[in-house]
């Protein structure tokens, strides 16, 4: 279904009327919302009852893998493919294998720390409607903007906007495809 | 409803008062947006840039003639090159250390120096990663280094610290660089957005990758700084460990010893925050950022390094204590010849510039003079170069048959590969500079008191 408009978009001056923006607009029942703002805020995320994110899982399973990999490697290497005997010493000398595995399980495990952030949150993005809020060049500046999308059952252009403006706004904006 | 208390705001001494959201991004942003570039910066740049030439040229020389340009001849095999690696990838401790440790310890005056310092270490790698594969003999073979399927039908030895190295080195330019690109997304929107030039608005919106500060992306955005704080930690403190296996795994007098590892890492942060200081003393002057660098954030440094300026004086007397006790007759013949032998001017130079200098530190009017701080920053970074080619050159010199003895004589091509790097590193900090915002701006506007959501209770 495609709707006329991406969603509202509200304008906040400081982050206390944004949370508490964000906390009416759940109350009311609206569940597609989306709040923007120049720095992590503590609390929004409680307030649009965000879940948990599975990063941490994601990091864990990747430094698995990579101190997996690393020891693997290391054990191929000096064992199967390319032994060298030493005084009859043992080929699989795990000691000495130490040190790589620890640095490719840290190796891997940023890799994905880094790529789970960008997948989890869909970046890169070329091009995204809320860009075409009026004011949105701000969000990266001083203002806190929260957007209702028209994609929530319970959005209507006129109710939502009234309801918009009754949380006090600095302007309550309409945001094209 | 009962009286709730109100909290009192503790005056901050890590901002200045005054700053709001909007003024902090416009101050930090107008560093690069601008379209004036202040005299200072003209000058630092076109010094780095000018022995950046000399490293093209001294490096040219190399690839044409050998690496004996260079002063190394037997027994000194390690010489400059290595010192200078040493040198420059301890330096780059402290930007992790400021990045990462201090993140996970919420030490939250760090926000503002957090940005260069690790630009700084992202840049001190790239100078230090340079040295052992120019003292390689054929560094266009480098790649030899990493195990792949090949049809020499030979592999790297997994058991020499040296192959340990070159993960280490690798891991750590890698994340560095990871965190210091996912530290500046949400600054390139910043720049993507407030920037008038067209060029600069589409080359910012791409570095962003759409960033728009989604509530979503803060929360696993926060998550992900976490958890690669947590990674870079660990890995931060092996790596100078790992360095220092270079030469504890080998048996040469003066290396062998098992605390080498704490004694380098603290060697590392000890010069590491002495570059902080002396990049940050300069850059806030000029720039006018005092009230985002504040004299606590150099007061704070400045305790760090006494701090580890301590314990590396702690390492040098327990090095010559367990040397005599140990009562092995080659490390204490490599002490005394430390002491009193060839090299003796270097070490009671780094003895000077390393122990007793840092000592004033202690006093309050010297940590908050600025200028002061900044020469003693330089004295440390002197002294620490010294310590490590102490550590290198004075062991290989003199080990365990007189006979084969030697004296080590630096080229005009040592002085000048090691000017190059500082160079590189002048050149790439100043373009860095010049072209992204050198503090955090979004961890600044959090430091702010506005910053902070009030709750309404009752």
């Amino acid at each position: 279904m495609t709707h006329e408009v991406y969603g509202l978009m509200a304008e906040f001056d400081n982050p206390t009327a944004l949370v508490k923006a964000a906390r009416a607009a759940r109350e009311k029942g609206y569940r597609k919302l989306d709040a923007f703002s120049p720095f992590p805020i503590e609390g929004l995320t409680d307030a649009l009852r965000l879940h948990k994110n599975k990063l941490p899982l994601l990091v864990l399973a990747g430094g698995i893998v990579g101190g997996i990999a690393g020891y693997l490697l290391q054990y191929y290497v000096t064992v199967v493919s390319f032994p060298i005997n030493i005084g009859g010493r043992p080929l699989h000398s795990w000691p000495s294998y130490i040190v790589i595995t620890f640095e490719m399980t840290i190796l891997f495990a940023a890799l994905s720390a880094v790529l789970g952030l960008l997948g989890l949150c869909g970046l890169p993005m070329p091009y995204h409607p809320v860009f075409n809020a009026p004011r949105f060049a701000l969000a990266s500046r001083n203002r806190f903007f929260l957007c209702i999308e028209a994609d929530d059952p319970l959005f209507d252009r006129a109710l939502t906007g009234d309801f918009l403006r009754g949380l006090e706004p600095h302007e309550v904006s309409e945001v094209a495809h | 409803m009962p009286e709730t208390p109100q909290l009192v705001e503790r005056t901050r001494d890590d901002i200045a008062p005054g700053y709001t959201f909007g003024s902090v991004t416009d101050q930090i942003s107008a560093v690069v947006l601008t379209k004036r570039t202040p005299i200072f910066w003209m000058l630092c740049f076109g010094a780095g840039f000018g022995l950046l030439l000399l490293l093209l040229l001294s490096t040219a020389l190399l690839f044409v003639k050998g690496v004996g340009i260079w002063g190394i001849r037997a027994p000194v095999m390690w010489g400059f090159a290595i010192t200078n690696f040493v040198w420059w990838i301890g330096i780059g401790h402290a930007g992790t250390l400021i990045s990462a440790i201090l993140l996970l310890l919420n030490q939250r005056w760090r926000n503002s120096i957090n940005r260069f310092a690790e630009a700084m270490t992202l840049f001190a790698v790239a100078c230090a990663g340079m040295f052992p594969v120019l003292h390689l003999g054929r560094p266009w073979l480098m790649y030899w280094l990493f195990p792949y399927p090949n049809s020499m039908g030979i592999q790297p030895q997994f058991r020499s610290p040296l192959v340990w190295d070159v993960f280490a080195v690798s891991t750590y330019a890698t994340v560095s660089m990871l965190f210091w690109y996912v530290g500046l997304m949400p600054d390139l929107g910043t720049l993507r957005d407030r920037t008038r030039n067209r060029i600069g608005r589409i080359v910012y919106g791409i570095m962003s990758l759409g960033w728009r500060g989604s509530a979503r992306h803060w929360s696993v955005y926060e998550t992900a700084t976490l958890l690669l704080a947590g990674l870079a930690t660990p890995l931060v403190l092996s790596v100078h460990t790992v360095v220092s296996f270079d030469f504890t795994i080998a048996i040469v007098p003066g290396w062998h010893s098992t605390f080498f590892p704490p004694y380098f890492v603290a060697g590392a942060i000890y010069s590491g925050f002495a570059m902080v200081l002396a990049l940050a003393i300069p850059l806030r002057k000029v720039y006018g950022l005092e009230g985002l660098i504040t004299a606590k954030h150099l007061e704070n440094s400045a305790k760090v390094m006494l701090a580890t300026g301590l314990i590396v004086a702690y390492s040098y007397i327990m090095e010559n204590f367990a040397a005599w006790y140990g009562g092995e007759v080659y490390e204490q013949a490599a002490f005394w010849h430390r002491l009193t032998g060839p090299y003796r001017y270097s070490y009671w130079v780094l003895i000077a510039c390393n122990i007793v200098a840092p000592q004033f530190l202690w006093f309050k009017r010297f940590r908050t003079s600025p200028a002061l701080l900044f020469v003693s920053s330089i004295v440390v970074l002197v002294g620490m170069w010294l310590e490590r080619f102490m550590i290198i050159v004075s062991s290989l010199a003199q080990d365990f048959v007189p006979s084969s003895w030697g004296y080590f004589h630096a080229t005009r091509w040592d002085v000048a590969t090691f000017a190059g790097t500082i160079g590189l590193f002048l050149f790439l900090f100043f373009l860095f500079i010049r072209l992204l915002p050198m503090i955090s701006i979004f961890e600044v506007r959090t430091l702010l008191p506005q910053a902070k959501v009030k709750e309404e209770r009752g």
